[in-house]
């Protein structure tokens, strides 16, 4: 994000991307905003997820994007949706491509790792490098 | 007017029932990478085929480039179903090259191996989203499905629209286990094989009949 200024200590920085300033973007747009954050080192949480078909495009994108020794891919995670007697019901009730957005954490792969991950919980941890 | 529309309908009447006789529906094996399924497609072509899809190796990433078997005609209950099956490169969100150098690979082919894994998992969303239409989605039962990039294809797939079978693979291993799966993905329907073995392949044909035919 460019209005942050860029943390020359060695920290972890972290993008909150509201629903709001995704909303109107198309795919490939988010796809890169999540895209140049990761590839900055940047944590990318996502207060609304991405649909299905982004998802696909993102790991299309990031597969495309893959370089020896500079870029491994990405560590994404997110709540799963619950299981289909509720959530295919409000699925069904709100149309295919709105199923239930989740919050979404996306990192470097080299620099996130998964410890913990449930309906309700996900613990992941980050590192500096 | 009236007689060239109906002629127009009926040519294209004519036309779909010759493709849907002549194109056997396309079904993309997918999965996580090791998980099973040029094993699986490899026995379902030697099966009914009597010859091979691919190499398979203990060594994530060994399919590197989605092949498609033609033409495989499978025979239930007197009537036979006949599909293409695609086997596609494991599915994931990261590829380090560094993991190959424990295989005893050298750099060289450790970087090559890895770059066609980016470009045939590319391949494979791509062809997930344009080319299938239907999916068989294997998992090594001995290992947790509950990941992120299972619960992220599934939903792709089921975006789609498209029929999946959900295979429990290697049930054959002792740590293998059924129900973990099912709990994962209570919304389908899971089937144990173990496609080294040969183990349950009966029923693994009734439900590609039945969800591909
Ligand atoms: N015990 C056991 N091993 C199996 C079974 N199916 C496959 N394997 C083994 O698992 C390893 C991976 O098998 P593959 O068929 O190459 O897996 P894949 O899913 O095609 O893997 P990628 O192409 O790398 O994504 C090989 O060592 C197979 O022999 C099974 O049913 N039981
Ligand atoms: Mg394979």
């Amino acid at each position: 994000m460019p209005e942050v200024k860029s943390p020359d200590d060695d920290g972890v920085q972290i993008d909150m991307i509201s629903a709001e300033r995704m909303e109107g973007l198309t795919s490939m747009e988010k796809i890169r905003i999540i895209l140049d954050g990761v590839r900055d080192g940047n944590i990318v949480i996502l207060e609304e997820g991405l649909t299905p078909d982004e998802e696909s495009r993102l790991i299309e994108v990031t597969m495309t994007e893959i370089s020896p020794d500079e870029f491994n891919g990405i560590e994404i995670e997110s709540y799963p949706q619950s299981g289909d007697d509720e959530g295919g019901f409000l699925g069904r009730l709100m149309g295919k491509e709105s199923t239930p957005k989740k919050l979404t954490v996306i990192g470097p792969a080299n620099q996130i790792e998964t410890l913990h991950k449930d309906e309700t919980l996900i613990s992941a941890l980050v590192s500096r490098n | 007017m009236g007689l060239l529309t109906e002629l127009r309908d009926s040519i294209s009447r004519a036309a779909a029932t010759l493709f849907s006789e002549q194109d056997p529906k396309r079904i993309g094996i997918y999965g996580p990478p090791n998980a099973g399924k040029t094993t699986l497609a490899n026995r379902i072509a030697r099966d009914w085929t009597g010859d091979a899809v691919g190499p398979e190796s203990h060594i994530p990433h060994e399919t590197r480039r989605a092949r498609r078997k033609e033409n495989v005609e499978i025979e239930r209950d007197g009537g036979t179903v006949e599909i293409d099956i695609v086997d596609t490169p494991g599915v994931t969100t990261k590829v380090d090259y560094t993991e190959f150098l424990e295989h005893d690979m050298e750099k060289d082919d450790a970087v090559r191996r890895s770059r066609e894994a980016t470009e045939g998992v590319a391949e494979a969303m791509h062809w997930l989203r344009e080319d299938v239409d239907g999916v068989i989605y294997v998992l090594d039962s001995t290992e947790d499905p509950f990941t992120q990039v299972n619960t992220m294809l599934i939903g792709i797939i089921e975006s789609q629209d498209l029929p999946v079978l959900i295979l429990a693979n290697k049930i054959d291993l002792e740590d293998s286990s059924i129900q973990r799966i099912r709990n994962a993905y209570p919304q389908h329907e899971t089937i144990p094989l173990s496609a080294l073995e040969g183990d349950n392949m009966d029923e693994v044909y009734d439900k590609i009949a039945e969800y591909f035919g």
